[in-house]
């Protein structure tokens, strides 16, 4: 049973961390609009999806990419990744903000009612998941084979492969980037106000439409980043792919303690692991069941989640 | 926009008791026949008028009461109810298959085991805050629906077939033709409209108004806020199992692909789009989800993206609901002032 555990750990550690990094820049869109807003974004998984098929179509009909063609190297394939990474990240920002505006605003200023935004949200998540639904007639789409997954060196007899690696560094600048700019610029500072006490901050003169506006849109970014990732990847987009991995980014959120960003971003490395090494324990098809549990477990002994202690004084 | 749900109590306060009685009757009596108007302008294209009037329609109604009990009276966001509607389809459909018991004699192991898998949910989550309780009930959800698929022992993905109809009282059950279906579905939502009511008006449905306006105040006012909550999910569950079991006893054949979130989803959007708290509503909003589908099924691929567009527009226009609940201060207010104020 813990055989594929022992032989393979270095390979499955690698793949568990590279997973991990995809579930921090989904489960930013979750954590940043829950910090201001205390509601979930419920259309955050069509946000990801909407993202890795902008970086698709980047490649394929762009720069004309199909299965068979032979892989960029080099300045070109930098180039084709950028631009892959530049789209996604901009539809899926776009979405997020149009999100916003129509599933939040209009109520946000008319009801108090907690529970009809998040059905505008349902809502928009299908209008979105069934728009692509059909556009795609509801078959999986596979990515052109843009980066060849060359293996760099081996560690431990494991492979570490290129679309790991990229993953892996990219998701940490993106994310150190991101925690920098929350931290240091003047609308981090407007975000982080918001998230600690919304009246206040109004009163001080932060203009709080822009504030969630912005805070949707960098969660967006984010959300497209892992889009991006995640066709490369594993080269294959699907209307309803984001399902499960926005589950598993919410998951990720709520370990890491919901609204605290450095809380989401240990959140998904250890979904990430504990995913890969409970798939190879007890097999694929209970790879929920276990998340789950352990996401039982930690609620109930520690409610606040694991980083709850910070999220009291620095949320956001 | 105009205001139904005054415009309906207004009327209803108005009239005397005959009027009353021969109102419910002729409401009743209309309800009742609507098997026979199959060939209206009613009529599905493709599912079966009389079938679209049990399923969907039929026990979207009675689950929505259910999860009305849970989101709309006691305020606790459940996004996994279609887990205790499973827990009941599948007790019948192992009973109903593997021992000589009939639909009747099943329900109560039906409610029985979803009260049980609601109270062994309640207890660990229901000490969380409402976001967590949102995501624990949405993961409870899929987890139930997993086993399911991953346990040969009850079907595996395939599901259970063969599972007996109900027993007739002097009629039988038909498959083509479910107007018994449809008249039994509506004696019980009848059962239930009634318990619900009457817990509403007693201890039970004034504790879970308080805890759903301010858990803190009611918990300070003497409620014990966790006890009624862990009532508000078992009560929510029992009757999401029955349906479950009224369910799986006319589809003769269930698999896990019918317990998926989106039923969850739908059922929430029932509560919300009728109006929440507010059991007339939730029964009409139930009604209009229920049956949109099945109507416009000529749009084919495009009817669940009407469906979104619908949630959308609609709950920006109105963001509480058809029939929303009534607000505690309008009755000591007459009605008429209020109307002339506007």
């Amino acid at each position: 049973m813990f055989d594929i555990l022992r032989t393979q750990f270095w390979s499955l550690t690698l793949s568990g961390i590279a997973l991990g990094f995809i579930y921090v820049l989904i489960s930013m869109g979750y954590t940043m609009v829950y910090g201001v807003l205390r509601m979930i974004n419920f259309a955050n998984s069509e946000i990801f999806m909407v993202g890795a098929f902008a970086s698709l179509l980047v490649g394929r009909d762009v720069f004309h990419y199909t299965m068979d063609t032979i892989p960029p190297t080099g300045a070109k394939l930098a180039l084709v990744l950028t631009c892959s990474l530049i789209a996604s990240m901009l539809t899926s920002s776009l979405v997020a903000f149009l999100v916003e505006l129509i599933a939040y605003r209009n109520l946000r200023n008319r009801t108090s009612n907690r529970i009809a935004p998040l059905i505008t949200a349902i809502g928009m998540s299908i209008v979105i998941s069934e728009t692509v639904r059909i556009i795609t007639k509801a078959r999986a789409i596979f990515a052109p084979r843009i980066l060849e997954k060359q293996t760099l060196f081996v560690f431990h007899g494991a492979d570490i492969r290129l679309d790991s690696m990229i993953t892996i560094f990219a998701g940490l600048i993106l994310f150190i980037a991101l925690e920098r700019f929350i931290k240091l610029s003047r609308l981090g500072k407007g975000i982080r106000a918001v998230s600690m006490d919304e009246d206040s901050a109004k009163l001080m003169g932060v203009n709080l439409n822009r504030v969630i506006s912005l805070t949707f849109i960098i969660g967006g970014l984010m959300t497209g980043a892992a889009g991006f990732f995640y066709v490369n990847v594993y080269e294959n987009v699907k209307y309803n792919m984001g399902f499960s991995l926005g589950l598993a980014a919410f998951t990720a959120a709520v370990i890491g303690g919901i609204g605290n960003i450095r809380g989401a971003f240990f959140g998904g490395i250890s979904l990430g692991l504990l995913e890969i090494y409970a798939s190879a324990v007890v097999g694929t098809q209970w790879k929920p069941v276990t998340v789950f549990v352990v996401l039982i477990l930690i609620l109930l002994l520690k409610p606040n989640g694991l980083f709850g202690e910070a999220v009291q004084k620095t949320r956001v | 926009m105009i205001n139904l749900r005054d415009k309906g109590a207004e009327f209803w306060d108005r009239s005397n008791r005959p009027v009353r009685v021969l109102t419910v009757f002729v409401m009743l009596a209309a309800i009742a026949a609507l098997p026979y108007a199959s060939n209206s302008f009613l009529q599905t294209p493709i599912a079966a008028f009389d079938a679209v009037l049990v399923y969907p329609m039929g026990i979207f109604i009675l689950m929505a009461m259910g999860l009305n009990v849970v989101v709309g009276k006691s305020g606790l966001l459940d996004l996994g109810y279609v887990a205790f509607f499973a827990v009941g389809a599948y007790t019948m459909a192992l009973l109903g298959t593997h021992t000589g018991l009939n639909t009747w004699e099943i329900m109560p192991f039906g409610i029985g085991f979803a009260m049980l898998a609601g109270l062994i949910l309640a207890i660990p989550t229901l000490r969380l805050r409402g976001d967590y309780l949102a995501i624990v009930t949405l993961g409870f959800g899929e987890i139930v629906r997993i086993i399911a698929v991953n346990t040969e022992k009850i079907g595996g993905a395939l599901g259970i077939a063969g599972i007996p109809f109900p027993p007739g009282l002097g009629f039988e059950y038909q498959l083509l033709d479910q107007k018994y279906f449809y008249w039994t579905v509506l004696v019980l939502i009848l059962i239930v409209i009634w318990i619900v009511r009457r817990l509403s008006a007693r201890r039970p449905g004034r504790a879970w108004e308080a805890i759903r306006q301010d858990e803190d105040a009611a918990e300070l006012m003497g409620v014990s806020t966790y006890k009624y909550k862990i009532w508000a999910f078992v009560f929510g569950a029992a009757i999401g199992g029955g349906a479950g079991v009224f369910y799986a006893s006319r589809s003769m054949v269930i698999a896990p692909d019918n317990f998926t979130l989106n039923t969850s989803i739908l059922i929430l959007a029932c509560v919300v789009f009728g109006g929440m708290g507010n059991i007339w509503g939730v029964i009409v909003g139930a009604a209009i989800l229920g049956y949109l589908p099945d109507r416009f099924r000529f749009l084919s691929d495009a009817r669940l993206l009407l469906f979104g567009v619908v949630l959308v527009v609609f709950m920006n226009l109105r963001p509480e609901g058809i029939l929303p609940r009534k607000k505690r201060e309008k009755k000591f207010t007459s009605l008429q002032t209020e109307e002339g104020a506007k």
